[in-house]
């Protein structure tokens, strides 16, 4: 038996509606206890003892969206090197996407990520299976069976559905399996272009993308959502116009959720400076105004979580013009810090950033996650709020170094993060 | 040799583009590029201000008139100049535009031209490059030796672009020339207007300094310079405008649409022309025309350009 107490930490628990100091008690990878009153429980033999007085700790957070190179690109990022990454970023589960070489779209595919996270990866890890055969865009794909072998959801990835007549088949097939059908809604021949669509990019000679190559798809999801009844998620919203679908979806009472990506909470298209193709996302950066209107989506709730859309990318993919290279970026280790930007900027409560990355995405997808009570698996992130550090890109862990911020000044780091009942970073 | 100083120095070791440059750099390098017209209408041309230098002509997409003129202008001021094939070369191999910046730049060359496809190439090498970088074309951001020559046409004609009315015409979305002429001409204090259907507008043009019309006739209306865009023929059956035929009728430039330009309005194109498309022969012809003129002010202005970059790295120590 191992026990591990920290003792006077803030405890940030949103499933709980917990904001106060205590003690947090871990005992054999679960949480015995976690609150004021915990200090009761006493002191155990040979218990490891921590200091939290000036830290906090929340429930370590589960970020909803995460490409690896694995399969068929282990230079850019392993799910082992990922999972280290994450525990880094206080994260301590993350989905991993299906646009992978080959892609994850059948059982055996489900059950490498499964076995490879299990014997490899330091934080819990989910695979997102895809939503059609080969990622093609046309046929359903076995959601039953790899729900079965456990896939936590079903996404296309970057290939978004095209056909309203395949988007409608995969939710009408997936209700009667309560599967998640995950999209990132992005309209191919209209979101042809590679930032977003303004003056600036008229200047830079860049062809634009509309917010509409990501409303229009958006609204026809949340219509055919409406028509089949089926849980729906969309994984990355980037506008106001998108936003304000989401609320009318919900106040109709539709199974239907939303994400923002951090990068899209705290850059904009201006961050894109003379072609820093760091910075070519997918949706891409927009404006000022959409960013503010996505913040204070995260605030009202009409967004319900933040991921970091953790896309690593090598040079041979960004080191090339701005149209060229391929979009993404990594995130994995500074989606909490980024985020926290808000904090700092009285935007976002910490409990509300809790519920964000870690209780929310939590609820939406069935895990034992995102809550610091009794009995619950020790997933913890305990953060030193007001450390200040710069982003360095030769302490990045991830494989590729395609931040977004490199150089950014942050204020609150993570010092220790456990997941899958030990210690996974910060010892 | 007879241009060389006293020119202000350019403020810079590369061009990659019209925006960042003050008038004073612009008329700098158009007096430059005056000298340089001399130089080229002398039966001996051979100037020899770089000889020893080596210049590399990098063209990524095909382009006869533009490498002509660099390769000219580098010959004219007794440069080595090298045209790199990328059709058969390396490139084509999947080598990356960086390894091969790198892979040139090791054999020290001097200035290096580049042409490229995408926006913001020039830039990139330019950050690898130890040599002068001149950007020849880059997608659809700029061209800005282009909208110098231009300059250096209207001025020759007009005496001075200041207070000069002048309406680019065409395909303005897809056109590195226009976004260059824009911000050369508005610097330089003329007034500028686009004229095209607004399917071939970027974003944000109403934010660009210019009028816009899509109205040929108004847009033309006691104009002063009027500047043609060529349309490329993938974007002339449907996607952006429905037929050549319908594109001519409404802004193509022809006479009767000409007539509402000032009597002694200049006729600009960058070429290569479509005649029947955006120009009808007899205008492109006809005694406003300065398309001829433009071709030999594009070789002084690379000249000029060229000088102006290594004199620069001369006085500026190790480039």
């Amino acid at each position: 038996m191992s026990t591990t107490i920290i003792e006077q930490v803030q405890i940030i628990d949103p499933s709980r509606g917990m904001d106060a100091i205590g003690t947090i008690i871990i005992r054999d990878g679960k949480i015995l206890a976690a609150g004021p009153d915990a200090i009761n429980q006493g002191r155990p033999d040979g218990a490891v003892i921590i200091d939290g007085r000036g830290l906090t700790a929340m429930p370590g957070l589960v970020d909803t969206r995460v490409f690896v190179g694995e399969p068929g690109a282990e230079h850019r990022e392993t799910i082992q090197s990922a999972a280290i990454a994450a525990a880094a970023g206080g994260v301590t589960t993350f989905f991993t996407m299906p646009d992978t070489s080959p892609a994850i779209d059948d059982v055996a595919m489900v059950e490498f990520i499964r076995r490879n996270a299990e014997a490899n990866a330091c934080v819990n890890v989910h695979p997102i299976a895809a939503l059609t055969k080969g990622l093609a865009g046309a046929e359903i794909s076995e959601f039953g069976l790899m729900q079965k072998a456990g896939a936590i959801g079903f996404s296309n990835g970057h290939n978004a559905i095209q056909s309203a007549q395949v988007m409608r088949r995969a939710m009408i097939y997936a209700r009667d399996f309560g599967a998640v059908v995950m999209a990132s809604p992005k309209d191919e021949t209209l979101g042809a272009g590679v930032m977003n669509s303004s003056l600036l990019a008229s200047w830079l000679g860049l062809s634009g993308v509309p917010r509409e190559a990501e409303s229009i798809p958006l609204q026809r999801d949340v219509a055919l959502a409406k028509l089949t009844k089926a849980a729906y998620h969309a994984e990355t919203i980037s506008c106001a116009q998108s936003i304000e679908i989401m609320r009318q979806a919900k106040d109709s009472g539709l199974d239907v959720t939303a994400a923002a990506c951090v990068n899209h909470a705290t850059l904009n298209e201006i961050d894109v400076g003379e072609y820093r193709t760091f910075f070519r996302l997918e949706p891409p950066l927009r404006s000022e105004e959409d960013r503010r209107a996505v913040v204070e989506a995260l605030a009202s709730g009409i967004i319900d979580m933040v991921n970091s859309s953790h896309d690593p990318q090598d040079v041979e993919t960004k080191r090339v013009p701005f149209a060229d290279a391929t979009p993404g970026a990594i995130g994995l280790e500074t989606l909490l810090a980024a985020l926290l930007r808000l904090y700092h900027s009285n935007e976002l409560s910490l409990l509300r950033i809790a519920e964000l990355t870690s209780t929310g995405p939590a609820r939406r997808f069935g895990l034992e996650a995102g809550t610091l009570k009794p009995g619950a698996p020790a997933d913890i992130a305990l953060i030193d709020l007001g450390e200040p550090w710069i982003v360095n890109e030769n302490e990045i862990l991830s494989r590729c170094r395609n931040t977004c911020f490199e150089g950014a000044r942050f204020q609150g780091k993570v010092v220790k993060t456990w997941a899958k009942g030990r210690l996974v970073y910060g010892g | 040799m007879t241009i060389k100083s006293p020119f202000p120095p350019f403020p810079g070791r590369h061009l990659l583009g019209i925006k960042g440059l003050s008038p004073v750099d612009v008329e700098g390098l158009l007096d430059r590029a005056d000298a340089a017209v001399a130089l080229s209408r002398q039966p001996n041309k051979k100037g020899a201000s770089l000889q020893g230098r080596t210049q590399i002509n990098l063209f990524y997409e095909a382009s006869t008139r533009t490498q002509a003129s660099f390769e000219l202008a580098g010959k004219r001021l007794g440069a080595d100049v090298m045209n790199m094939a990328v059709a058969q070369s390396s490139v084509k191999k999947g080598e990356t535009l960086i390894d091969t910046a790198m892979t040139l730049n090791a054999m020290h060359p001097d200035v290096l031209v580049i042409r490229h496809g995408s926006a913001g190439a020039a830039a990139l090498l330019a950050q690898k490059m130890t040599c002068s970088v001149i950007n020849a074309g880059d997608g659809q951001h700029e061209h800005p030796t282009q909208a110098l020559l231009d300059a250096l046409t209207i001025r020759r004609a007009k005496g001075s672009l200041s207070a000069l009315t002048v309406a680019i015409c065409g395909d303005v979305l897809h056109s590195r020339v226009a976004r260059s002429n824009i911000i050369l001409l508005n610097l330089m204090g003329a007034r500028v207007r686009v004229v095209a259907p607004s399917s071939l507008l970027p974003s944000g043009i109403e934010q660009m300094s210019v009028d816009v019309f899509t109205d040929m006739q108004a847009g033309l209306k006691n104009a002063d310079v009027v500047m043609m865009l060529r349309l490329q023929r993938e974007r002339m059956s449907g996607s952006y405008i429905p037929s050549v035929r319908e594109y001519f009728h409404f802004y193509g430039l022809d006479e009767q649409k000409l007539k509402a330009a000032k009597p002694d309005a200049l006729i600009m194109h960058p070429g290569p022309m479509n005649r029947g498309v955006e120009i009808a022969s007899n205008v492109a012809d006809g005694p406003q025309s300065l398309i001829q003129q433009q071709v030999e002010m594009g070789v002084a202005v690379r000249m000029a350009v060229i000088e102006a970059l290594l004199e620069n790295a001369r006085q500026g120590g190790a480039a």
